[in-house]
């Protein structure tokens, strides 16, 4: 019985004892010490949050990086492909004006060297007659020296035209 | 990882088998006090080291005396429990002739014997052993945390180091295993008495268990200590009662013609929920002392050391098995505090 009965004093003084631990305790220990861990779960916390966000905006960012990037490509392809257009064009349009230039300009050769080719021709004529008539009046001059050879020429005219 | 695993058991071994010995010593020297030729009583032994004391014995016939301080009808009485030479004399205070018998302190009349109806006039607050043992541990705690709290202000928002991590995860099992399941959002408000219930208790078991001085104090196996835990229990709980609370309690969702039986037994149910609580430490650490000890007697009883291994391990088994329930037993005293805290606090939906 002595076992289970509580003695009043140290009923009091493990009042008084644990009463005062709990005072020191909470002003002392587990204020500081709970709010240092609470403190530090919710930086820790923060942290991990914020590494978070980190996160999502580097990848974010990747992705808009990439699209940029993309349509940069395929801006440059555009760019790249107009240019090739652009050229294609100049050049098809040189070929079409050297080739109407050409033309034109042979054309005046042509026309000129036809022009030429008459003068010459014309010219060539003249020098041919005017030959002719010099070779044909010498001829007819050396020919003519001789008066039985007249005869003859004149006899055979006559006697072509009674054949006729 | 698994070295210092084992140095905690080679330890615990240690502790175990210094346990054994003084223990040992401690019955042999007190039964040599008493005759040569008188047989040993196993209960007497066992009582007096489980139950409190007016000197804390050391070592041999070496005890510290304790102050006794008495609340007399005619006045406050002080001296040493020394005047009593361990119960041999009586001693002549200011008011009274007192003479310890079993521990007590009692009232001799003038014919020389016990005056019983005097001694029931007279209130002992002495500082026993249990008191003194007591206000160790507390110093014990407020020097352990308020160091660890230095550190937590030094290292801010630093991981924790030396003691700090040792100390860190036990508070931290308080309030993530104990009190937030428990109680719920406005566990914070608690936690400092929690936390003082679960140290105080746990530290008083650990110190129960260390056989020699200042440990060897049964201050957690005395009814009075667990009474006036129990006791904070069913103030902290009662004064945080909500309305849902009472209502539960005064007028529940019952037909009225229930109300009877149900309103007393939901009073009974405010006092004999901290009731178990402080029978279950009680019980639970007193039973644990009687074990050890009663294996040490078995040596006396029989007489012979032959019998002594078999004691000493299975002492040694016991002393491990009391640490874990060192432990358990204020997590549990912990828990159902943090449980009824959490049912009187509790909206109702």
């Amino acid at each position: 019985m002595d076992l289970v009965t509580p003695d009043i004093g140290l009923v009091f003084w493990t009042t008084v004892a644990i009463l005062l631990l709990f005072l020191l305790l909470r002003k002392l220990a587990w204020k500081p010490i709970l709010s240092s861990i609470h403190e530090r779960e919710r930086s820790i916390e923060d942290a991990l949050d914020s590494a978070e966000k980190a996160k999502q905006e580097m990848s974010r960012l990747t992705s808009e990086n990439e699209q940029l990037l993309k349509e940069a490509r395929a801006e440059r392809d555009l760019i790249l492909k107009e240019a090739k257009e652009l050229k294609d064009h100049i050049i098809h349009d040189a070929k079409i004006l050297a080739q109407t230039e050409g033309a034109k300009l042979i054309e005046k050769a042509r026309i000129e060297i036809n022009n030429q080719k008459a003068i010459a021709m014309a010219e060539v004529r003249d020098q041919v007659s005017s030959l002719s008539l010099e070779i044909a009046r010498k001829v007819l001059v050396r020919e003519f020296e001789d008066p039985m050879k007249q005869e003859a020429l004149v006899g055979q005219l006559v006697k072509d035209v009674k054949l006729n | 990882m698994d070295f210092r695993h084992f140095f905690d058991l080679k330890k615990t071994l240690i502790l175990a088998i210094f346990a054994v010995f003084v223990n040992f010593s401690e019955i042999r020297a007190q039964d040599s006090v008493v005759t040569k030729n008188e047989k040993f009583d196993p209960t007497k032994a066992i009582m007096e080291h489980i139950g409190d004391s007016h000197v804390w014995h050391l070592w041999g016939h070496t005890s510290l005396p304790l102050p006794v301080i008495l609340f007399t009808d005619k006045g406050i009485e002080l001296f040493s429990s020394g005047e009593f030479h361990h119960g041999e004399h009586d001693y002549q205070g200011k008011n009274y002739t007192y003479r310890l018998v079993e521990n007590h302190i009692k009232v001799v009349g003038t014919d020389g014997n016990v005056d019983e109806s005097a001694s029931a006039h007279i209130y002992d607050f002495s500082l026993t052993k249990n008191v003194i043992a007591m206000f160790l541990s507390v110093i014990i705690l407020v020097l352990v945390f308020s160091s660890v709290a230095a550190a937590y202000k030094k290292r801010e928002g630093k991981a924790p180091k030396g003691f700090q991590s040792l100390i860190e995860p036990v508070i931290i099992f308080v309030r993530d295993d104990i009190a937030r399941p428990n109680i719920g959002h406005k566990y914070a408000r608690f936690m400092p008495f929690l936390l003082t219930v679960f140290f105080f208790i746990w530290i008083n078991n650990i110190m129960g268990l260390i056989p020699f001085f200042p440990g060897g104090a049964n201050v957690t196996g005395n009814i009075a200590t667990t009474f006036v835990l129990a006791s904070l229990t069913l103030i902290v709980v009662n004064v945080n009662g909500n309305k849902a609370y009472w209502k539960h309690m005064l007028a529940p969702d019952v037909p009225w013609w229930l109300y009877p039986i149900m309103i007393p037994v939901e009073l009974i149910g405010i006092i004999s929920k901290p009731f178990a609580l402080m029978i279950r430490l009680f019980a639970n650490i007193t039973a644990g002392h009687i074990i050890v000890l009663s294996l040490i007697s078995l040596i006396f009883i029989f007489k012979t050391l032959a019998i002594a291994p078999v004691s000493v391990a299975f002492v040694i088994f016991m002393d491990v098995l009391e640490l874990l329930v060192a432990f358990l037993q204020a997590f549990i005293f912990t828990l159902l505090t943090a449980l009824f805290i959490g049912m009187a606090v509790e909206e109702h939906h």
